[in-house]
Formats: C-alpha cells, structure tokens, sequence
C-alpha cells in the first residue's frame, strides 16, 4: 500500500531538478560588468555596436570576461572591479567623445556569474528589490486634470477659429471648469453652430441652456475622449522619463505605469536622489526655426564666422545645418505627433498636429517659405539636436502637418517618439519617495538570510530529535519546499524584498505543520494498534483533508494581501501565496515518496522510526477509545 | 521522544466559561487601549518623510535636533534606532512640494551642524498614498474574513465559520491593542503580519473542526462537549508542535531580522500566542454554545438522536 507508480517517482524526480537548476544560480554570485545601451531614441545597439566595445576594449588592451548583446544593450562582463572602472572609462571614451552630448549610456552593471547553459535555460537568480541592492523609487502621480485643463483650453482655441472660419458670429468662448461655454445672441446661429461643431468636433458631446438673449452651447468631452488623453497623458510622460533617465546611467530602470494615473519609477544603485529628481522634473522644449540656406553661408559658419542671428547645428545624419535663432513656434503648440503613411505616395510620414494659434503660425510662415527647409530642434538642458529639417513643398493650414520623404518607417516612428517626448503632457508631482544606501541592502541580505537559516536549523534538529527518521523525511520534505520557493521566484523574475525573505522564513515555519500533522496522525494510528504500514498510509490519508483546509485558509489571505497589499505587503504576499502552494506538493507529494522509498518495499514492516510511541498502560480510559 | 502522555481526554469544555471570561477581558483591555492610545500609525499610513542616517561613531542626538531647529523644520522626531550609532528622523507632511524635497534639506542640514552622517534610508510618503494604503488594508482584513468565512461554511457548516471567525478576530483586536498599548509602530509589514496570523490561527481551528467532524461521524453516543474535548486533546500534540516551529521561525526573525523585521515578527508572535489559545479553547466552546450536534454531520437517512441534545447545552 506504500508504493508509488514508476511515474509518481519519475515527477517527484523531475521537480526536484528542475527546483535545483533554477535555484542553481543563486549560489554563483554576480560578476562586475559595463553596460552599454543607446541614450538616444535613434540609436540603435546591435552587432556593430557589439564589435565596437570589442574593438575599444582591444585598443584599451583590457581583457574581458564574455560579452554578449541583448535587447538592453552590449554587456562586458569583467573580472573585477578595477578592470571593470577602466572598461567603463576606456568604452566611454569610445562611445563618447563629446562627453556634454552623450550618445550611449555607459554604466556599470552587474552581472549573474552563473554558466551560460544556465543562462540559456532562463536560469536567472533571483531578481532583488531596492531594498536589497540599493537604489531610489519614487512615486510619480501624474495631473490628469492639468492634461484635461491643457486640452480644453487648446480645443476652446480651435472652436473659436472654427467658428471664424465658418463666420458664425458668437458672443465669446470661455473654459469654465471641465467644460467649454459658448455665448450666441440668436437662435438660428445657435444651431448652426452647433450643427458645426458636431460634424467637426467629435471628442465633445454638446448642450444648449439658456433662453432669450442669453443662449448658450456647453461642449463637455465625452468620456471616451477623455480617456484616450488620459492614456495618451500618461504614455508620453512614461516615454520622457525614459530618455531623461538614460542620461543618468542607470543600468536596469523600471519606469511604468501604476494604475490608472501613476508611474513608478525605480532606479537601483542610484544615490543621488537631487540629480535623479532634477532630471525627473526637467522639461524639454521644442523648437521649430527656419534653415539658412542662402549660399556660402554654411561654409562660413563652419569656418567660425556664422551670419548674425544664425548657429550650426548637426543633423541627424552628421551634416551640419545653420539653423537662424529666432524662434517660429515651440512644442507647447504641439498637441501630438503620430507616425504613419503619405495618402498619396505611401512613403512613410509622421503627422503633427498643432493647435490653432499654432496653425495660424505654421499656415503664415509656410505660405511665405515655400521651397525653403525649416527645421525641427529638441532643447534639452540650453543644448539643441536637430530631430528633422524638412522642405516646405506648399502653404499648410488647418494645423495638421506631415514631415515625408526618405523615411523608413522606424524612424518615422522615431520623429513622432521624439517630437513628443519634448515636453511632459502633463505635470507630474513626486507622492512616495524611497531611497535605500547600499550599505543597508547588503544588511537586508543578510538579516533575512540569517533569520531564514537560524530558524531552519532550529527545526530540522527539532524534527529530527523528535520524529527520527520521519523527521528526517520531513526536513529534506521542508528543505524541498525551500529549493521549490526558490527556483519559482527566480523562473517567475519576482521581485525579492526584505518582507518576501520574512515571507520564505514564515512559510516554512508554517510548512512543517503538514509534516506535523501527518507525523502525528501516524503516531496516533500506532498507537491505536494499527500495523506500521497501514498507519503509514492511513496518516497520510487521514491528514490530506486537514492539511488542504488550513492551507486554503491560509491562502486566501495571501490572496487578499496580494490584491489590496502594495509596496511591501505585496512583496509578503507573492511569495507567501507560492510559497503555500509549494508548500503542498512537497509536504505531501515530496514526503511521501520519500517514505515509500524507504518503508514500503519492507513487506514484513515491524517499526517505523518516528520516536518512541507511547501508549497509555493498561485498559484505555479515553473515551473515543473505548467505543472504537 | 513524546511530550504529550494524555491518559484522558482532557475536560476543556468544562472550563469553557472560564476562557471564555479570560478572552473577553483581554479583548475589552485591547479595545481600550485602542480607543483611549491608538495605533502610532508609521509614515506609510500617516504620510510624512522618514530618514534614516548612521554615523560612525554614537550620533548626538541633541545636535541634530540643533541642527533641524535651525534650519526652520518643525514637530520632528529624532530618535536611536536600533543602536547609538543609527538615527532615525521623522517629518511631518508639509505641502505637498516642499515635502518631497526634505531628505535632502535634512541631509544639507546634517552635514552642517552634525557632520559625518550617512544616509541609509529615505522614505517620503504623499497625504493621498496613506490614505489609500489604510484604506486598502482595511479592505484586505475585510476580504479575508469574508473569503475564511464562507470557505469554512462550505467546508463544513455554518456554526464553525462564525465560532472560528469570531475567535480568531479577537486575535487581530488583541495584537492591535498591544500596538495601542506599547505604542510600537504599526506599519505595512505589521499589517500584513497580522493579516498572514489572520490566515494562519484560523487553520488551528480547522484541524480541531475537522477532529470534531471526524468524531461525531465515527463515535456514537457521545454528547457534544465529549467530542470536542476529545477534538481538542488529540490534537493538542500537533498544536504545540507546529506553532513551537513557527515560533521558533519568528523567534529567529526577531533576533536576526534588525529592525525592519523586528514589529513585523513581534506582531507574529503575539499573533501565534493568542491563536493557540484563541482558535482551541474560544472556538469549541462557540460552537458548543451556537449548537453544534451529530445530526449536521450524518446523512439525514441516519437520524440519531442519542446522546447529543439539538443546543448542545448538556455537560
């Protein structure tokens, strides 16, 4: 009765390798490494970008590790800190030559030591929090109704011109709170109005009031609209920060999206939390100017004498441009850039679209320029790129503009990424703030660590003194469900923290109860008598019913935890909810092909090691007992 | 190696009123303290800016509280924390601008007046974060007594889940009120600790409902109280054992841990102690008094009256 099929073995057999390989990794520490990745939209990182570190490196006669290329970027690993620092110095010089306009990221990373054919398994260690490793997190909140606010009043600019165009004549257009109010004097231009604007503008749903001589339309967005710029609020911010943050170095940066309004943004080993906020709440402007390009011009600038009212810029593609200074319109009249495709030729194009101030602007400037080039400026910092620079073919009115011609589409996709992440769509304030020196993350490591294995140790002797060899059992059963925690954390990348290390420490505190309970029931079985195999078979049949009721119970309020929690309750949660179900499979799965193993092939079983069963002398006088 | 040489069942439920009385005293105390003290809520919930700074050797206390004065912050707390060498500063919230940029003002600060400071840890909390994260965890403990609720009714019967919930809140009130009493610090980690205790005495008294199901099914002719004192001694063993487990797990928690882990395990332990005695000694004897009887657990084909009267109410 205590034997398992071939199979059940064949399973047991094939969690606990694959428990080891994934927790394997743990155990080789991390090496140094650089890190190289693209600090530009525009760049990209690929085999070449690979060959160049290697070349760097050769000239630095700096002898690497490995290197490999992911979707990150080119990572050297390196043999220790020092030749890591002057890896990173030598790269730099490499990647960087104007070190006031850098264009790879640069930065020093760590690297998991383990084998490659670990790696190639997905064989990760552990992903650590902040509060292991060291760093800054903060919690953006992001001002949906500033985004709204910007919207409305931009929409009640182009309503007016709208109206203008259309020479229906109105008694004013005024933002009032979340809605747009506008004043008629008669009934007739009303609905004419109106019959305008819902053909026109379809974001805003439409209200009359008034009677009279006070008539009024009140435009409101509609909801759906309002969504779509709340999304659109929060993706551009998110793109921002990523290429302001990639100034900073940062090898592995979290940024996202944290319910509806929210972004988290998580730098590891960052300390500086000054210059991490000043980037955070930077804002980049955009610029459009026209090009000179009145001959001889350029050449004289390049030869150090630039016309008066003119600088020199680079191009994306390295020519240099003379851009005049005086300013035609900034990014504020800006309200998107999208990538797409020409109507009519097909070629990849990215659209603008400006406000109505803005498209006055842009309808003038075009319609004097025509055949000239204008160019397009990110500032960031007092420093300007040159993002497109191109030919004005006609006069564009309307405000919807289109950048064409010799285009791919990833960089079409790259103008319209850039040109927006000019400036934030809405302003962005800090809620939650977090910094963690490394010093106390090494700490955390290793409290938790410490806690962890006291309290294991504390059991396993326990266990072992009292239950003997199902003690035993019991251990390499808990000490499973420690190898099983493990090697899911690090398959699933969730993030360890300080209360998820509480959380392994609690579990299996928690866990051996199952091997308590069956070991009991065992004991009990025994004691009433029964031969030693079937108290074996009975203890654990008897206790799987128990042992699925408290977990489940348990498990809802990890479950609870895991869904309201945040912060660190989360990271409590998460691994104590995978931590219950582990905890299952090996107290009872694990455990129980272990005694099978060692007692079920003794047919002629006389005494299970599992302590002296006492049993009480004489006639029983319980009174369960006596009515068996 | 045995602990537990129980001749007889022992005869808890005779002492049912006694505990009874005992738990309903602590609870009240606890209630008490809650409402007279309250919880010292950490920055989490309360929103404010915490820093924590190390110096090499002990930290002048009175310094850097100098050195804060002077530099216009009001109502700060500056305390050890942990040793003489660390320091932990508290902030209250100020408008939402200025707070965020405390630790550094601090830091400036410190490095003026009380020079050699190390910054380990920062932690600045918004007014709107706190209030969700206390409202959140006030939705947390509600989810789960409901979710324990009705999984325990399902599992077995209605009676059981109202005794084990009942029991096992009292717990959550009791480790509160030591909080309140104490004015330790109640933080996220504190929350999600009672919570997990929550989750975890609730199981004592599954495993003794789970003995009282099995003993009504398969013994006839004993009365309710026989049942549930039989319950409760034959598993007493394994009650002991596994909390002694988990106990000693918090208990290494508590030494090793350092300070963040510190309330966190002192809540767990509180937690273990008054689930043992909460989830066995509070919980039968509800369910003793709401009326638990055979009759719920034999098919209806098998009525026997015998023995068990339909409250339970006999001794």
């Amino acid at each position: 009765m205590n034997r398992y099929p071939l199979w059940k073995y064949v399973t047991v057999a094939i969690a606990l390798v694959f428990g080891f390989i994934y927790t394997l990794p743990n155990f080789f520490g991390e090496s140094p490494a650089v890190q190289v990745s693209s600090a530009k939209v525009t760049l990209k990182v690929d085999a070449s970008t690979q060959a160049r570190v290697e070349e760097a490196l050769r000239t630095a006669s700096i002898v690497h590790d490995g290197i490999q290329l992911d979707p990150v970027g080119v990572k050297v690993r390196l043999k220790d800190t020092d030749t890591q620092l002057k890896a990173k110095d030598a790269i730099e010089r490499a990647f960087n030559p104007d070190s006031s306009d850098p264009r790879y990221v640069v930065a020093l990373n760590l690297l998991s030591a383990s084998p490659q054919w670990l790696t190639s398994l997905h064989a990760l260690p552990m992903y650590l929090g902040l509060d292991l490793r060291g760093g800054v997190h903060f919690l953006l909140q992001v001002d949906m109704p500033g985004a709204l606010t910007k919207r409305l009043d931009s929409t009640s600019a182009d309503l007016r011109s709208l109206l203008r165009d259309k020479n229906l004549r109105h008694g004013g257009i005024n933002r009032d709170g979340d809605r747009i109010v506008i004043k008629f004097r008669d009934e007739e231009t009303r609905v004419a109005a109106r019959k305008v604007l819902a053909d026109s503008a379809t974001d805003l749903t439409l209200a009359e009031i008034g009677q009279g001589e006070d008539l009024r339309l009140i435009a409101t967005l509609k909801p759906e609209a309002g969504k779509k710029i709340a999304d659109f609020a929060i993706k551009q911010n998110i793109n921002t920060l990523h290429n302001r943050i990639n100034e900073l170095g940062v090898a592995e940066p979290v940024i996202q999206q944290q319910g509806a309004d929210r972004i988290v943004v998580q730098l590891p080993g960052v300390q500086d939390t000054a210059k991490a906020k000043d980037i955070l709440g930077r804002t980049a402007t955009l610029e459009i100017r026209m090009v000179d390009d009145s001959p001889g011009a350029l050449e004289a600038a390049m030869a150090g004498n630039a016309p008066f009212g003119t600088e020199v810029y680079t191009e994306r593609g390295g020519s240099p441009l003379l851009v005049k200074k005086q300013v035609v319109l900034t990014g504020d009249r800006l309200t998107d850039a999208q990538p797409g495709f020409d109507g009519q030729t097909n070629e990849a194009a990215v659209h603008l679209t400006l406000d109505s101030a803005g498209a006055r602007i842009f309808k003038d400037i075009t319609r004097d320029s025509v055949g000239k080039r204008m160019a397009i400026l990110l500032i960031e910092k007092g420093k300007g790129e040159v993002v497109t620079a191109p030919v004005i073919r006609t006069e564009i009115g309307g405000g919807r503009v289109q950048i064409s011609g010799r285009m791919t589409t990833s960089e079409a996709n790259d103008v319209a990424l850039l040109l927006r992440a000019g400036s934030l769509a809405a302003p962005m304030d800090i809620i939650e703030e977090r910094t963690i020196g490394p010093s106390l993350g090494a700490e955390n490591i290793e409290r938790g660590f410490k806690s962890t294995m006291w309290g294991f140790v504390a059991i396993a002797v326990f266990m072992i003194a009292y239950y003997q060899v199902v003690g035993l059992i019991s251990v390499i059963a808990l000490a499973s469900n420690l190898l099983l925690l493990v090697a899911l954390l690090s398959l699933l990348q969730a993030t360890l923290t300080l209360p998820g290390i509480a959380a392994i420490a609690l579990t299996l505190g928690m866990a051996i109860d199952a091997n308590v309970l069956i070991n009991e029931r065992i004991r009990e079985e025994l004691r009433a008598g029964m031969p030693p195999q079937a108290a074996l078979s009975e203890g654990y049949e008897r206790a799987f019913g128990t042992i699925l009721d408290s977990n489940i119970t348990t498990l809802i309020a990890g479950l609870a935890l895991l869904i309201f929690g945040s912060g660190p309750v989360r990271g409590f949660a998460v691994v104590h909810c995978l931590g219950i179900l582990t905890s299952i499979f090996s107290a009872v799965v694990v455990s129980r092909a272990m005694i099978n193993l060692v007692y079920g092939r003794q047919k002629k079983l006389t005494k299970i090691a599992i302590g002296n069963v006492w049993k009480a002398d004489g006639a029983s006088t319980s009174a369960v007992d006596g009515k068996n | 190696m045995e602990f537990f040489r129980i001749k007889k069942d022992i005869p808890f439920m005779r002492h049912a009123l006694v505990f009874n009385v005992i738990s309903l005293i602590t609870f009240l105390a606890a209630v008490f303290f809650l409402a007279t003290k309250g919880l010292h809520l950490s920055v989490e919930f309360t929103g404010g800016t915490l820093i924590e700074v190390n110096y090499a050797q002990s930290a002048d206390l009175e310094k850097i509280r100098g050195a804060l004065g002077k530099n216009g912050f009001r109502d700060y707390s500056v305390q050890n924390f942990g040793s003489s060498q660390d320091v932990m500063i508290r902030l209250p919230l100020r408008d939402a601008q200025e707070s965020a940029k405390q630790g550094e003002q601090v830091m400036q600060a410190l490095a003026a007046e009380a020079p050699g400071a190390e910054l380990r840890r920062v932690e600045y909390v918004g007014p709107q974060v706190g209030k969700e994260l206390a409202e959140n965890g006030a939705l947390a403990l509600l989810v789960v007594i409901i979710g324990i609720m009705i999984y325990l009714a399902f599992r077995f019967e209605w009676r059981f889940s109202v005794s084990a919930i009942i029991a096992n809140l009292h717990d959550v009130i009791i480790i509160l009120g030591f909080f309140a009493a104490f004015q330790w610090e109640f933080s996220l980690s504190v929350l999600a600790a009672v919570l997990a205790v929550l989750g975890y005495s609730v199981n004592e008294s599954v495993v003794v409902f789970d003995r009282v199901r099995e003993t009504f099914k398969r013994v006839r002719g004993l009365s309710t109280p026989q049942v549930l004192d039989h319950a409760i001694t034959s598993t007493i063993s394994r009650t002991i054992i596994t909390h002694g487990s988990t106990q000693v797990m918090v208990l290494s928690m508590l030494l090793f841990g350092g300070e963040t882990l510190y309330y966190f395990s002192l809540a767990l332990t509180i937690g273990i102690c008054f689930g043992i005695y909460s989830s066995v000694l509070v919980a039968s004897p509800l369910v003793m008094w709401l009326g638990v009887s055979r009759e719920q657990f034999i098919k209806p084909k098998k009525v026997i009256a015998e023995g068990a009267t339909d409250d339970g109410a006999c001794v």
